[in-house]
């Protein structure tokens, strides 16, 4: 049952990470505190690290660029690919970093404020990276939807407005 | 030449929908809310929706068998038997329809001669007067009453039956109340029923949306399998509503009956519509229905946000266990429902469906849905919240 709870309370979470405990409690039909001890339990297990805004960066005043960078490096002895990994998520440009099965080896995805600094960021701190044999860059052109979210403004309901 | 005139007087005594005017109003306010909507608020998962796709593909265009494609029959006798214990012949004693409400005409039309008493719980889903009247019978109302939760009473049900009624339409779990009736209760009306020859029309087109307790039909309780027609269907269940697909079981005679009407009147369900239905009770079957139970899962938490929300600001509201409908009492507010869903709609712009458009008992109360997305379920109250300060 609490194991239940928490896969309930977590999918509603990462809908929403705004919804107090005690709407949470309705909607699942528990207790406050049984809402609060599921929640409690997760951040300690490290299961939920932390809560952010999901932004539409489309309507930011500034400008931002995202790019993936699938990289391929060629894995150091005794370490595997974390060590080289490490090295790359630890930028401030990174904003994301996995390590994929398939044709290359870590997909990057960059954030900067032009094409220029990401391409920078690539040519003159990513590539020159021992171990890292190639680097392929795609920038984004729009987001249609991201962690779940779709980034469109209109809210489609073609029910009838009333029906019996 | 006055066409007036040339109506049929039992189709021209028939009153308007009360739900139209609200309706005409609703579509020109762009910003209102609207919880009077009696549909799912999901698209048809995917895989069923494909499955038709793939149907029309296959050049599957031409009519198909008058009482169903023999898969759809094969796939529903399956489900009923695995999900609620039912056994109804796939080739005698079950036909495929244009949704539900082909069902309950259908089985009006085979039992009603002119004259004919049906018996139906008020308030109920709109439809069931009119077919009744277009069937050339003489609908009668057993009101119930939320200290009753809105189930049929059996002394009120013992009052209603006189020496004309042919029938009764048992709509549980009830559009707009939302109220449902277990076993105990059914057997209740099933010991009055056995006495007499009424013929029992059970709509159990939300039996998948039911909460904290298992639909039951009134076929299963003993001895009323033979005198009861069960109308079904996909529309609540699969997300449906559009595809029109529905079904009804009965005991070979009656079944007859209605298949003949349906024959001469429609041929068969759409072909495209049928080939969804497989698939919606083929794959359900393979992965335990996960569809169907994550929507109901989604449904009962609105169900609960919307329950305590209307309680909390004072409309009181029996907890509902069926159907996606709460049906909160407004007779705090001193208003009437028409006046109360009018002044709502006009002052903040939230739509609710007056309980007297599903009939008398519906006085005093309105019919929400909840089945929209919870931001705007939120929204409305809060908005409902502003609009009973003034009271």
């Amino acid at each position: 049952m609490t194991v239940l709870l928490e896969a309930r309370v977590l999918e509603l979470l990462s809908q929403d990470a705004r919804v107090d405990y005690e709407t949470l409690a309705v909607m699942l039909g528990v207790t406050k505190e049984e809402i609060a001890a599921a929640v409690a339990k997760m951040e300690q297990q490290g299961l939920i690290i932390g809560y952010s805004a999901i932004v539409n960066r489309e309507k930011l005043e500034e400008e931002i660029v995202s790019a993936l960078i699938e990289v391929k490096v060629a894995p150091q002895r005794n370490q595997g690919f974390d060590a080289i990994a490490e090295l790359i998520y630890t930028f401030p440009e990174v904003k994301s970093c996995y390590l994929m099965s398939g044709t290359y080896d870590l997909m990057v995805i960059v954030e900067g404020k032009n094409i220029r600094e990401v391409a920078g960021f690539v040519s003159e701190r990513l590539s020159i990276l021992d171990n890292v044999m190639s680097c392929a860059t795609h920038f984004i052109l729009k987001r249609y939807k991201d962690n779940g979210r779709v980034f469109t403004d209109k809210e489609s309901d073609a029910r009838l407005v009333v029906s019996p | 030449m006055n066409l007036k005139d040339k109506i049929a007087l039992n189709v021209i005594d028939v009153p308007p929908s009360g739900i139209r005017r609200f309706f005409d109003i609703v579509q020109e306010m762009p910003d209102a809310i609207t919880l009077g909507i009696g549909e799912p608020d999901f698209v048809t998962p995917w895989h069923i929706r494909e499955a038709a796709i793939n149907s029309i593909k296959n050049g599957e265009t031409s009519y198909g068998a008058n009482n169903g494609t023999k898969e759809l029959r094969t796939a529903i006798n399956h489900y009923i038997k695995g999900r609620f214990g039912l056994q109804y012949s796939a080739e005698n004693e079950m036909i495929v329809t244009v949704g539900a409400s082909e069902a309950i005409d259908l089985a009006l039309r085979a039992v009603l001669n002119p004259g004919d008493e049906v018996l139906i719980p008020d308030p109920s889903y709109v439809s069931y007067v009119p077919n009744v009247l277009f069937a050339y019978g003489v609908p009668v109302p057993i009101k119930t009453y939320a200290q009753d939760e809105f189930r049929i009473h059996p002394d009120n049900l013992k009052k209603a039956i006189t020496p004309k009624t042919k029938a009764i339409i048992l709509p549980y779990p009830n559009n707009p109340t939302g109220a449902i009736m277990g076993k105990a209760h059914l057997q209740e009306l099933a010991d009055v029923l056995k006495d007499t020859e009424i013929i029992v029309i059970s709509d159990e087109i939300y039996a998948e949306l039911t909460y904290g307790q298992e639909h039951i039909s009134i076929a299963s309780i003993e001895n009323m399998r033979e005198r009861t027609i069960l109308i079904s269907g996909f529309s609540k269940a699969f997300a449906m509503t559009g595809w029109r697909l529905g079904y009804a079981l009965a005991e070979q005679t009656i079944m007859d009956a209605m298949k003949k009407i349906h024959q001469y009147v429609i041929m068969c369900a759409p072909r495209a519509s049928q080939a969804a239905g497989v698939e919606a009770l083929v794959e359900g079957a393979k992965n335990g229905f996960e569809d169907v139970i994550k929507m109901r899962n989604d449904y009962d938490m609105r169900r609960r946000v919307i329950l305590k929300a209307l309680n909390d600001m004072g409309l009181s509201c029996f907890t509902p266990r069926g159907a996606f409908y709460v049906f909160p009492c407004i007779k705090s507010t001193g208003l009437s429902s028409e006046e109360f869903a009018q002044r709502l709609l006009m002052e903040q712009k939230v739509a609710v469906v007056p309980g007297t458009a599903f009939g008398e008992s519906g006085e005093g109360f309105v019919r929400c849905c909840y089945a929209v997305s919870l931001k705007n379920i939120n929204e409305a109250m809060r908005r409902i919240k502003i609009f009973l300060e003034q009271f």
